[in-house]
């Protein structure tokens, strides 16, 4: 098993993910397995091989900053759980 | 009789010139298929009909107006119906992505794909069920209940695009969207008898589409024939000024009125190269598939391509690779999700357990797994070995296929390793479910497009899928091989026993 439960934890809290129990083992298992297949890359030597992040040439893609319209403030809010006055609601963040 | 479904994408358009058919008689028609077979196939999330008839009707009124001045231009999909994979936006739809996160989320604007195939006057049903967040090799990772194959109901459509080509192969629509982040477009194509593009990365906006893998993510498109399929692609490919990823390319005019330019069939392919993949046929592959794929060759062969054994030396790395890097650009991508723009929330006192809650309660398990998982691959210490290392290994799979084209200019091989299996065959084994896409995965990884299409059933009656594979930006060698294929054959053109 590559991972512990307090790996498993660790992660969860990095990824901001509430998990139960029953989860937690679950991933546990399940995501040991995947990384003990993915231990298959370390077969290969890959010394002075360039990482590939896109496939695409790297260019600038920098345009004129010039204004156009956007979305409304009604639209942009429309899809909030909570909104009041032109802003998104969340819960108390300082006393 | 035929019914008015049963028409081709190509034969809709020319009755709707004609003036043999309006647009919304084919929507009706459309509908009432869609009422007739939705209940066992569950192919869309989301309809739309009255709005759809208020396309149509507008359709039918600039059809009317150019009967009258027919030198005048008319859109090309004018009155058309179509379906949308639910992850890709359409404006005041609603767009779950499969999930519960995005039960209520509703996008205030328009995929750039979408605006320029509502520009070419399609008229747009609904939005078709897919994994959630495109996560998946089935449609069943949906929130909202699994997509059946048509041609068989205890079985997968395939996913992540299960929805569209469900809908497509059961006649509910002519043609419909999809994305491949890694095959995604060209695995349910290939369970459903439908022909599906997954274009090169780079030559279709990703504005618009809700980002899954963003190195790997491109909209593609299902239809019943190649032809058909390459008349949507160059509606949609082309440069974005709002996805600064795209490539400002000339998009090809695909040519298929005669095979490849020639008079006689059995010409049609000479001079094409035609590489076939050892990696690609090994022990473990169906039988059935293997001949078929096989057989495929061999009758491109006859029609005058010249047949070369290749090898893609990094193939089996591919699985891998993908498996870090996907949940990697996963993870960051779904960071948005935290329940306070949009999408659900789980309301709680403390702002950190909105966001650990309206997460942990709102993701379905696949969702999980793969944040999870990339997460680690992100993470202090693991950086190197696991992100770090697989972006190396990317390079080599890139160079493979960029090696084999210096020396072929299309690669075929099959989509899957198996025909359409049984849904709930893979519960409980990630692994095992990931392994279905070990075929499809390199060309997303190396950002080549891939052409899927039928090419034999076996003997339980499934569809087989072959997918042809070419260099950047060379999508029109792909649907013209595969035109040719269609032309001399007709597994394309069965449907399903419904």
């Amino acid at each position: 098993m590559i991972l512990t439960l307090e790996e498993v934890e660790h992660i969860a809290e990095l990824a901001r993910l509430r998990l139960t129990e029953t989860e937690k083992e679950r991933y546990r298992e399940q995501l040991s397995a995947i990384l003990d297949y993915a231990a298959r890359l370390q077969d290969l030597d890959t010394a002075g091989i360039p990482p590939t992040s896109s496939v695409l040439p790297a260019r600038s893609v920098l345009r004129p900053d010039e204004p156009r319209p956007g979305l409304s403030l009604e639209k942009l809010l429309g899809n909030a759980p909570e909104a009041r006055d032109a802003q998104f609601r969340v819960p108390l963040i300082l006393e | 009789m035929t019914s008015l479904v049963d028409l081709s994408l190509l034969e809709m358009k020319a009755a709707l010139r004609a003036g043999e058919l309006s647009s919304r008689e084919l929507t009706l028609a459309c509908l009432e298929q869609i009422d007739r077979l939705e209940p066992r196939i569950h192919a869309f999330l989301t309809l739309k009909p009255e709005k759809a008839l208020t396309q149509a009707d507008a359709a039918d009124r600039s059809l009317n107006a150019w009967r009258k001045e027919p030198d005048r231009p008319l859109q090309s999909l004018l009155g058309i119906p179509i379906a949308v994979k639910d992850v890709i936006c359409v404006a005041d739809v609603r767009c779950t992505c499969g999930s519960r996160i995005l039960e209520n989320f509703v996008p205030p604007y328009n995929a750039t794909v979408v605006e320029r195939l509502l520009a070419a006057g399609v008229v747009i049903l609904g939005k078709t069920n897919t994994d959630e967040f495109a996560m998946g090799s089935s449609t069943e990772n949906s929130a909202y209940g699994a997509t059946h194959n048509p041609w068989d109901f205890d079985r997968v459509p395939g996913g992540s695009s299960g929805g569209s080509a469900a809908a497509v192969a059961s006649r509910l629509v002519p043609a419909a969207l999809g994305t491949d982040t890694g095959g995604s477009v060209r695995q349910p194509a290939s369970f459903c008898n439908v022909t599906g593009i997954k274009p090169t990365y780079g030559r279709v906006s990703r504005f618009g589409l809700v980002a899954y893998g963003s190195s790997l993510d491109v909209v593609g498109a299902f239809a019943r024939s190649a032809a058909e399929v390459a008349l949507l692609f160059t509606l949609m490919a082309g440069h974005d000024p709002l996805d600064a990823t795209t490539v400002d390319l000339p998009v090809p005019e695909v040519r298929l009125s005669q095979p490849a330019g020639h008079d006689f069939p059995e010409l049609a392919m000479q001079g094409l190269r035609i590489g076939v993949p050892q990696e690609y046929f090994v022990s473990g592959i169906q039988p059935e598939v293997d001949a078929a794929v096989r057989q495929a060759i061999a009758i491109l062969e006859s029609l005058g391509a010249e047949v070369r054994p290749i090898s893609l030396p990094h193939t089996e790395y591919a699985l891998p690779v993908y498996y870090l890097i996907a949940p990697a650009e996963a993870s960051a991508n779904l960071a948005r999700y935290d329940g306070i723009r949009y999408g659900s929330r789980q309301p709680a006192d403390e702002l950190w357990d909105v966001f650990r809650g309206t997460r942990g309660e709102k993701f379905g398990p696949e969702v999980k797994r793969r944040i999870m998982l990339g997460t680690y691959a992100l993470s202090a210490g693991y950086y190197d070995a696991y992100y770090g290392q697989a972006q190396k290994v990317r390079t080599l799979i890139k160079r493979d296929f960029e090696s084999a084209f210096q020396h072929v200019d299309v690669i075929a091989a099959p989509v899957a390793p198996t025909t359409a299996f049984r849904i709930g065959e893979h519960a409980d084994d990630p692994l095992s479910m990931y392994l279905e896409d070990v075929f499809t995965l390199p060309a997303n990884l190396a950002g080549v497009p891939g052409l899927a299409f039928t090419v034999g059933f076996d003997s339980r009656g499934l569809p087989v899928g072959m997918q042809l594979m070419g260099s950047h930006f060379r999508e029109d060698i792909l649907f013209q091989v595969a035109h040719t294929f269609q032309q001399v054959t007709d597994w394309h053109l069965q449907r399903p026993p419904l």
